[in-house]
């Protein structure tokens, strides 16, 4: 949960943070705090997990991994959170979960993101996933990403 | 833009966790072994020419109190702008990718609420009148996006 106070800091950090010497002091110089406030507001939502990290969003287009494909795969329920663990632990999967499924229309429940130069390294790395899956997997597809729509991450709604 | 072996340094350091200290950047200049300028400087150009989208802390709605939720659309292909700009107008809306599928759409909802995942999804299918399936996490088995420079 977050508080008001808090609520003002996201909203001042949302945008991102300035790259200055002292960043946390011109946050601070622009909501009226103290650095050290709110440096101790920012420890706090971190020990919370309000916030994740502090770091950067790589373009992985612009870095050169210009195939991303989602891969999507049909897995037995009893055995998706031992073989999710193996999936999220390959170094080329930068994203994995459990979802539910949507049936008909979508027989997945597990998702793992992969990025590749090209698509045939993406489907390197698809084949590898469909190794370790093996037997346990009943259906599968790849969704490859075209165009990225909107990037914004998390925005509040200002409130009033 | 090209990048030399400095920056793909910074960018590969830059996307694990920042010190909470009066000067983080000078921390991790000393850590590369250039000068805080520097990193400044470089940081501000890949920013600038969008090879860092984003570089700030990056937030969790759920443990916010609010929720996350992998939403997906079939868009037939002629009204697909039009849908577009319709979806992309929520706020709620924090990432959006067209993908090659019949579910051709897809968008993360972040909402302050998790009653927000539900009203901003039935808002969508009021105004699109296309269903919005909804792919909720159960579980999460890898935290932290990471591609090597």
């Amino acid at each position: 949960m977050i508080d008001e106070k808090d609520r003002e800091i996201i909203e001042a950090l949302q945008g991102g943070l300035p790259l200055v010497p002292a960043p946390f002091a011109q946050v601070a110089d622009g909501l009226g705090l103290d650095e050290k406030t709110l440096m101790s507001r920012l420890a706090d939502m971190k020990s919370r997990g309000v916030i994740r990290r502090i770091a950067a969003a790589p373009n992985h287009y612009k870095l050169g991994m210009t195939s991303n494909g989602m891969t999507v795969w049909d897995v037995e329920d009893g055995r998706v959170a031992e073989l999710g663990s193996q999936i999220g632990a390959l170094p080329f999967v930068t994203h994995c979960y459990e979802r539910p499924r949507a049936l008909p229309d979508w027989p997945y429940n597990l998702f793992a993101m992969v990025h590749g130069a090209d698509r045939d390294e993406v489907e390197e790395k698809r084949a590898e996933i469909a190794a370790i899956l093996g037997d346990a997997c009943r259906a599968k597809d790849i969704l490859y990403s075209t165009r990225i729509l909107k990037k914004t991450g998390l925005r509040l709604k200002k409130k009033g | 833009m090209t990048l030399d072996d400095t920056d793909r340094a910074i960018l590969n350091r830059m996307q694990d966790d920042l010190p909470l200290t009066a000067h983080p950047y000078a921390a991790i200049a000393q850590e590369i072994g250039i000068a805080e300028s520097d990193l400044l400087a470089r940081l501000t150009r890949m920013k600038d020419e969008r090879v860092i989208t984003r570089f700030g802390p990056f937030f969790d709605a759920a443990a916010m109190g609010g929720a996350f939720c992998l939403c997906a659309m079939a868009v037939p292909s002629q009204d697909f702008e039009n849908v577009l700009t319709k979806v992309n107008a929520h706020p709620e809306v924090a990432h959006n990718y067209e993908r090659t599928h019949r579910l051709n759409m897809w968008f993360v909802l972040a909402t302050e609420t998790p009653e927000g995942i539900a009203a901003t999804a039935e808002a969508i299918e009021r105004e699109t009148g296309i269903a919005v399936l909804q792919f909720p996490k159960l579980q999460e088995f890898f935290i932290g996006f990471r591609v090597a420079a």
